[in-house]
């Protein structure tokens, strides 16, 4: 029996020559990652192991949640980093200034790479599926563990096929497949398992769109979510990639518990209501007008050049609504500085839109961008549970960023095509 | 480990923003993460909860973020043992290293109700319901993840290994 891609990474990663899904596995990683607020508890449980960091070159830090800190207690959690990473010499840590979203940094800086095992204290870890590794969140205890040893253990999941056809229409991006992807098979959908791309439709979808599919197969409950190896991926990775790296493919005869067949052709732009990434519409479905207080476009889902390229197409000549704030993050100062070489960012302020630098910020509740009870939010983030932007009675619409920029400007939630 | 305790009931897809706020995320102080466990839910648990009592959920629970901080506040309000249909993996993970049993008996869950005094054997996975009668066997964990459950977590079995 063939071997699906996830398959492959963990055997090759544990020294096997094959594996099985519900095999219990111990792994070599190639990267570990941890962030402002779950490096310091990894680091306390480091240090209770007591021996020196596996590798420098392997530990990437990257103080990007409530940084530039928010209060003094964030504060003192990036100085624990801060302190660390000098103390051990990590190279993949960040300072303000030069730092970016995790997941935005690592792949665009060729920090990750295809064939690549790589586990982070982020559930959003999987983004780097996209570019063909197995990626996968865990807690600071694993991550403490790992930056001693180098090591973790994996349950080899069982894979669910999606099969992508058709091309991919005008105003749809990687946000509409994703948020369709988990209305259809549900938030614990992939429970366990891992989201394995493939089909003549992968081609049709830029890496941008890729991250951001990846990004959120943990909301389905994905452990990883896995694109295979092409031009696109080739393209993206060379050039960032100093490394050499293997790409895998899965086998034609691999075993699939479940597979799943989306046409890209007949996607329209999705929106998930709250509060859960599962709860999706198609915009045109919505009957009543639903007024908003706040969009955001960012964070590690939609917080690339292109994202912001999309957003700053349909702004383009147009105002926020006035009783709306709309908060632009790109996600990493080079996605920042060729914003605004290319004039997105004057497109931002002329528009009315609040930019930040980059920070996961209001994402998670953290900071810039917090609402109030009652408040409605359209936000290009990945979650949209209770509580999770701020007040408990406030709601997050999750949606690309297309979406978002049509919403903030006719302060309801709306089709990139009402306002083109 | 035997423990005998009052049932917190929650429902399905109970995720880790709500079991822990990322508003109090900027320490990791397991008792001040304690005072705000499940607060934007059950604002009545935290002040409420007494040493012993058992957390059952539905299914997907701990779904959402990898903060540890959520079973960290969970086990430092004196919960010993969570008991679901199913739980979000990360979570799962999660529960195992920092020594916090988790047992996962299906939809069969939905038997339990709140306030249910339940006795739980942790090392064979059995729940009796005391007060319907109901008796429950949670799936065993596998291989050397049960040695990592026995010596109290993932930092002891490490340490356990290197001596």
């Amino acid at each position: 029996m063939g071997m699906t891609m996830s398959e492959k990474i963990l055997a090759k990663h544990a020294g096997l020559d094959s594996v099985k899904a519900g095999q219990l596995v111990t792994c070599e990683l190639d990267m570990v990652l941890a962030n402002d607020i779950t490096a310091p508890p990894s680091i306390a449980k480091f240090e209770e192991i007591g021996c020196p960091v596996f590798d420098n070159t392997k530990i990437a830090l990257v103080p990007d949640h409530f940084q530039p800190a928010k209060d003094i207690k964030s504060a003192e959690l990036a100085k624990t980093v801060r302190d660390f990473a000098h103390k051990h010499k990590i190279v993949n840590y960040f300072e303000q200034g030069r730092v970016g979203i995790e997941h935005v940094i690592l792949p665009e800086k060729g920090i990750v790479a295809p064939g690549m095992l790589t586990i982070g204290a982020d559930s959003h870890t999987c983004t780097y599926g996209a570019v063909n590794g197995f990626a996968t969140g865990v807690g600071s205890t694993d991550l403490g563990a790992a930056m001693a040893t180098g090591k973790a253990w994996f349950k080899v999941p069982e894979a669910i096929k999606v099969n992508l056809t058709g091309e991919k229409p005008a105003n749809i991006n990687g946000k509409d497949v994703i948020l369709t992807l988990i209305g259809m098979i549900g938030v614990d959908g992939a429970l366990y398992k891992s989201l394995e791309f493939a089909g003549p439709g992968v081609k049709a979808l830029t890496m941008t769109d890729r991250l951001t599919i990846s990004n959120m197969a943990i909301e389905a409950g994905g452990k990883a979510g896995i694109f295979p190896f092409d031009e696109v991926t080739k393209a993206y990775v060379d050039g960032r990639v100093t490394k050499p790296y293997e790409p895998v493919a899965a086998d034609d005869d691999a075993e699939y518990c479940r597979e799943v067949d989306i046409n890209l052709s007949e996607l329209k732009p999705v929106v998930a209501f709250p509060h859960l990434p599962g709860n999706t519409k198609r915009v045109e479905e919505i009957k009543e007008p639903i007024e908003i207080d706040q969009v955001i476009i960012g964070s590690c889902t939609n917080g690339r050049l292109e994202d912001m390229e999309i957003a700053a197409s349909i702004l383009k000549g147009h105002k926020i609504a006035d009783r709306v704030r709309c908060i632009v993050i790109p996600g990493s100062p080079a996605i920042y500085k060729e914003s605004m070489k290319r004039g997105y960012i004057d497109v931002f302020i002329d528009a009315g839109c609040a930019v930040s630098t980059p920070t996961c910020g209001p994402c998670l509740g953290g900071y810039m961008g917090i609402m109030a009870a009652g408040e409605r939010c359209v936000s290009t983030t990945n979650r949209n549970f209770r509580g999770r932007m701020g007040h408990v009675d406030s709601e997050v619409y999750l949606a690309g960023p297309h979406v978002a920029a049509a919403s903030a400007i006719l302060g309801r939630i709306a089709t990139p095509e009402e306002v083109q | 480990m035997k423990l005998e305790g009052k049932v917190w009931r929650y429902g399905d897809n109970i995720d880790t923003d709500v079991i822990i706020p990322a508003r109090y995320l900027n320490t990791f102080d397991p008792k001040e993460l304690a005072k705000h466990c499940m607060v934007d839910i059950d604002e009545s648990f935290a002040p409420n909860v007494k040493e012993g009592d058992i957390m059952v959920g539905g299914r997907n629970f701990g779904c959402g973020s990898s903060r540890e901080h959520a079973p960290v506040a969970i086990k430092a309000s004196g919960i010993p043992v969570v008991i679901a249909a199913s739980f979000a993996r990360i979570f799962y993970r999660n529960g195992i290293n920092i020594g916090l049993p988790l047992l996962e008996i299906g939809d069969a869950v939905e038997k339990i109700k709140a306030g249910d005094q339940l006795r739980v054997d942790t090392a064979t996975g059995t729940i009796e319901d005391l007060t319907t009668g109901d008796v429950f066997h949670a799936h065993p964990l596998p291989g050397f993840v049960q040695d990592i459950a026995k010596a109290g977590g993932l930092i002891n079995y490490i340490k356990s290994q290197k001596d």
